[in-house]
């Protein structure tokens, strides 16, 4: 799964950089060029992309280990 | 007036909000300076949010929009939209659990303890607070200019009141008459009042002087600064993170909220933004802002590096050790996105409907174009509150005001002795002395180099990659066991060398070659050396190949860790084992330990 996730994140970073509209002027709904609507797109697939993260790459062992006793010492700084 | 006096009740509601936290607080560094570590859910994401919706962000935005087009939401949105939050998840929430397990208020202490070094240590404390300090001068400098701005007298034409400027004589100030941006010429007299004849036997002529007219504000600027500074001042002294994690909260709503508003409003007014867009797309040259023909596909693709800044920004770092529990990242990861993308979409977009219904803006005037928008288009009340909401982007110092303070009162207070020799109730206190002290130096810097903001946002423009480059640093730290203090040094000589190279760069130009640049055009700093490095405009970029220099500046400082770590002697075993603990090593992802480890991390 963490590689699936990984090409996405990949994906996405290539999709970003679009080269397919960059010159292109056409309004979507009459208001909206369609390289700012593209975009926008990419701001929902960008969410929808850390929702499955979180959902199937979340370091669960975090909050255990940050609840854990602390050493004795050469604990923090030195 | 009325923008300014709701301006007015919005910060003294601010700093309600600061003694309010001073009153739940307790006298603790960790307090202080993290809150406890227990900000909730909500305030953690509108806080995190608010520390990186800077008025530089957001007024910078619609100003290069409206120079560029709509291809700016693509190179700061929807790349810090991607970029960001995998930094949060990825590093941000390492550095929680790292923080809440052994302490760590700051990165500096962290990379201290993870590869055992001291000095090292410092001298990243000293390249990531000189590349912060910029901030807290602009933004004292901001708050100054916009309560002046929207202090100003109007006429019963609504056109702002003019007074000339007298000097300090008393005698009136003198400029050359301008006429579409040259100097109107007239006849030079002599004594007896005949014009003079030059060499060549017309008559000499001279500039014409005129008396210097300025707009009448009952804020001037020395006062607008000196109050945004004191409000500032008030609550982060009195209320630390707490009081600063919720004010940036409160800015963050009020701005979501009253630009909604005000977005609909100009829409109204302007007719519908589809007429404005068909306007745009009629004219030859503007059409070219419904597109990204003005921004270089090489500038596009290096600009996704920039976002990687956010997480080494000191104050984004220590926000991260503030939440109560790991979980409350996993909203903020999911949300950051969709809370960048409202914030920026009308930002962009009404930057780019101003090019239309203000044409002719100089780069610095672009930057206005939301304020000139709002007083045009909505009621002076909505007007008033949003500039109190554009106060809150400009009030965003608070974060790096706080940052800063955190770092010296940890990195180097209680680093060298102070907190073991004089408790923990004077390190609390040297890190308020040290807030008022910082504000005082800002301000006075602020009043002095007044004309000179352009310097400031310069090199705020070079802490972005800056803090960028230094990402490698933090993945090395955290990911890779072999990584050393050497390696960290190394690059963190190369950033600051680099950084040095592109301001020499930038100024490596004939000023007025650039002027008569075509916007999209550049030119060969070193014609010799063809498109190594490139000036272009707008907005003045140095770039090399056509690439940003923040690409080649991340790269060089990743394979300057890799390489001088492998040729270094790594940490002891002792603190490998802590960071890295060999009984989890192969499923392990966290990269550190959930079994308490004893080690003696050694000071070099």
């Amino acid at each position: 799964m963490k590689w699936v996730l990984a090409l996405l994140v990949l994906a996405l970073v290539v999709f970003h950089q679009d080269n397919w509209f960059w010159e292109d002027k056409r309004l979507v709904f009459g208001f909206l060029p369609v390289g700012l609507a593209y975009h926008i797109g990419i701001s929902f697939a960008a969410a929808l992309l850390m929702a499955a993260l979180v959902k199937f790459a979340w370091p669960a062992d975090l909050e255990k280990m940050a609840d854990a006793p602390k050493p004795e010492s050469g604990e923090g700084h030195s | 007036m009325i923008p300014a006096l709701v301006v007015f009740c919005y910060l003294a509601v601010v700093v309600y909000i600061g003694i309010f936290a001073f009153r739940k607080g307790k006298e603790s560094g960790e307090d202080f300076f993290l809150a406890s570590r227990s900000l909730g859910q909500a305030v953690f994401l509108l806080s995190l949010f608010g520390t990186n919706m800077t008025a530089f962000a957001i007024l910078g935005s619609s100003g290069m929009s409206y120079q560029r087009g709509i291809g700016v939401y693509g190179l700061m949105a929807s790349a810090s939209g991607i970029v960001i939050p995998l930094t949060l998840f990825f590093i941000g929430t390492r550095l929680w659990g790292l923080g809440k397990r052994f302490g760590h208020m700051t990165q500096v202490q962290y990379f201290r303890d993870r590869w055992e070094c001291s000095g090292i240590g410092t001298c990243i404390f000293v390249l990531t607070a000189a590349m912060l300090v910029p901030y807290l001068i602009i933004g004292t400098m901001g708050g100054g200019h916009t309560l002046e701005t929207i202090s100003t007298t109007m006429g019963p034409d609504k056109k702002p009141v003019m007074v000339e400027v007298l000097k300090a004589d008393g005698q009136r100030e003198m400029v050359p008459a301008m006429d579409k941006d040259k100097p109107v010429l007239e006849p030079e007299l002599d004594a007896e009042g005949k014009p003079k004849l030059g060499s060549d036997g017309q008559p000499a002529l001279r500039p014409k002087m005129v008396p210097k007219l300025v707009a009448q504000h009952w804020v001037p600027y020395w006062l607008g600064a000196a109050i945004v500074a004191l409000v500032v001042m008030s609550y982060v002294f009195f209320g630390g993170m707490r009081g600063t994690a919720w004010v940036n909260s409160f800015q963050v709503i009020l701005f979501l909220c009253f630009g909604t508003i005000a977005f609909v409003l100009i829409s109204r007014e302007v007719g519908g933004f589809a007429g404005v867009m068909d306007q745009l797309a009629a004219h030859p040259k503007n059409s070219q802002l419904l597109s990204r023909e003005r921004i270089p596909k090489a500038e596009f693709f290096s600009y996704m590096f920039i976002p990687l800044s956010a997480i080494m920004f000191p104050h984004i770092a220590i926000m991260c050790m503030t939440a109560e529990r790991v979980t409350h990242f996993r909203k903020t990861v999911v949300f950051y996105p969709l809370c960048i993308a409202l914030i920026w979409i009308p930002s962009v977009y009404l930057g780019v409907v101003a090019a239309a219904k203000f044409p002719g803006l100089k780069p610095g005037e672009a930057n206005d174009v939301i304020p000139m928008m709002l007083s045009t288009y909505t009621d002076v009340w909505v007007a008033g509150i949003l500039g109190a909401g554009i106060m809150a982007c400009v009030m965003a110092s608070d974060s790096q005001i706080l940052a800063l303070c955190t770092m010296f009162t940890e990195d180097i207070f209680a680093y060298y002795g102070g907190k073991d020799r004089f408790g923990e109730k004077a390190q609390v206190w040297t890190g308020r002395a040290f807030v008022v002290l910082v504000t005082v130096v800002a301000y006075v810097i602020a009043l002095q180099l007044k004309d000179k903001a352009g310097i400031f946002e310069l090199a705020i423009r070079f802490a972005f990659s800056g803090f960028a480059a230094l990402a490698p640093i933090m993945l090395a730290a955290l990911f890779w066991k072999r990584s050393t203090k050497w390696g960290a040094l190394a690059a963190t000589l190369w950033v600051a060398a680099a950084m040095l190279f592109t301001v020499y760069l930038h100024n490596a130009y004939e000023a007025r070659a650039l002027a008569e640049l075509a916007p999209g055009k550049s030119f060969q700093i070193y014609p010799a050396l063809g498109d190594m490095f490139l000036r272009v405009r707008p907005p003045g970029t140095v770039t090399m190949w056509g690439f940003l220099p923040v690409m080649f500046m991340t790269i060089g400082s990743a394979i300057l860790m890799v390489v001088v770590s492998l040729v270094t002697k790594r940490p002891s075993q002792a603190t490998l084992d802590k960071y890295f603990p060999p009984q989890r090593a192969a499923g392990n992802h966290t990269g550190v330990s959930s079994i308490p480890v004893v080690s003696e991390a050694k000071s070099t």
